[in-house]
């Protein structure tokens, strides 16, 4: 896995759309529904991603050599949530009115099974500069998920992007809906499926699932 | 015990098993829920042992929050130590499952494995001390979302074990298809909403 030295480059490829947390990978779902009603939140949720995901990776690559591998799991837990709660009370006084709405998914970033797997998978095994790197791609190809989402959500569900009236008229009400999310996710899978099928030759990712 | 704390327990359970329902209107614990919602027999270990993880959990992490943390001022932790109780107590089951289960526990390992990582357990603890439950209403918002929880993985199972004859288009097979499924499920139980008022 990290035997084969990969460059930067390939390594922010990789994460941005290789293994695209939640399009290719299809893990740390639950944000990419619960706040992309609105281009804004999502995109908040992604930079605290991006934030938490980056310094995780560089804190677990700092300290790999001093983890003992029994408690590993425990020590990343710890160092995740330790992120999570800088990022939480940075959010709850510079940015109130996001926070309300969205405060309890940012405190749930600590349970991503990402972030998780990437201090597991690179950031224990590599060197501080490249755990970075990957930290970051993989923050990123998740704020770009969450921008996609949202995007189409807001324009369909309200006529909006980041809260400016768009399109007038009747917007699709159920865009916005819970049950909007899902299908709304679903469906730019299936179509990212069908992209690397049609273009790429490949078997379509979550295809076994 | 009075008839109107009754009441209100009841209208907890109720209310965060179906309208608050964590699957389908909060989107909490989708990677369990679309990672082990494959099979029936699989789905229905998964629930049983979701709810009394979510019971157990809510109840210690009440104890800790009310009784060490109020009184030294430590909620600014409480994202640490409700992740350290809850992973404390998931290892501790899976040990026991491990030794009282093993057939369950070989089908389930993996995802057990990944149960501290699960949103769910970690939003109970989390509204629970933001809301201000009591112990019963914690115990009772617990055993509903854990109900809730197993309720949306039995509908998705039975569903998807009959997907698995259907003809999907190719680049819809697995997820893609399994979340338009979740959407019209969800877009079922905005129904529920306004059942009760809390």
């Amino acid at each position: 896995m990290s035997a084969n030295k990969k460059s930067n480059l390939e390594i922010l490829k990789n994460g941005l759309f290789g293994e695209n947390t939640i399009f290719r990978m299809a893990i740390s779902l639950c944000p990419a529904i619960a706040v992309t009603s609105g281009m804004k939140n999502g995109v908040a949720l992604g930079i605290a991603v991006v934030f938490v995901q980056t310094m995780v990776n560089m804190t677990i690559s700092m300290i790999r050599g001093f983890i003992h591998p029994k408690i590993r799991i425990p020590i990343f837990m710890l160092v995740i949530a330790g992120y999570v709660t800088i990022i939480d009370m940075l959010m709850s006084t510079y940015a109130r009115p996001i926070y309300k709405e969205i405060g309890l998914y940012i405190q749930i970033i600590v349970a991503f099974a990402s972030i998780f797997a990437r201090a597991e998978v690179f950031a224990s095994k590599n060197r501080v500069w490249p755990s970075m790197v990957d930290g970051f791609a993989s923050g990123a190809g998740f704020l770009l998920a969450m921008i996609v989402i949202s995007f189409f959500r807001e324009l369909l569900g309200k006529g909006e992007l980041f809260g400016y009236s768009i399109i007038a008229g009747n917007p699709l009400l159920i865009m916005v809906l819970p049950a909007g999310g899902f299908i709304v996710v679903g469906l730019l899978m299936g179509f990212f499926n069908w992209v690397d099928i049609k273009f790429f030759g490949g078997k379509g990712a979550s295809g076994a699932g | 015990m009075d008839m109107e704390l009754l009441k209100r327990l009841f209208e907890l359970v109720v209310s965060s098993a179906l309208i608050n329902n964590f699957v389908f209107t909060m989107f909490l614990g989708l990677c369990i829920f679309f990672g082990v919602s494959r099979k029936m027999e699989t789905a229905v270990g998964m629930s049983i042992t979701f709810t009394a993880v979510m019971v157990v959990s809510a109840a210690l992490s009440w104890v800790v929050f009310e009784y060490i943390m109020k009184p030294y001022g430590l909620e600014f932790l409480q994202i640490i130590i409700f992740i350290g109780v809850v992973a404390a107590f998931v290892q501790s089951a899976d040990t026991i499952m491990k030794k009282v289960s093993p057939s369950l526990y070989y089908k389930l390992g993996v995802y057990l494995a990944l149960i501290t990582t699960n949103c769910i357990i970690l939003a109970v603890p989390l509204i629970n001390a933001r809301e201000g439950y009591s112990f019963l209403e914690s115990i009772a918002f617990g055993l509903g979302s854990g109900l809730g929880f197993g309720l949306a993985m039995i509908i998705m199972a039975s569903i998807r074990e009959k997907l698995e004859m259907a003809d999907v288009p190719v680049p819809f097979r697995g997820l893609p298809i399994s979340f338009v499924l979740a959407g019209l499920i969800a877009l079922a139980f905005t129904g529920f909403s306004g059942l009760i008022r809390l």
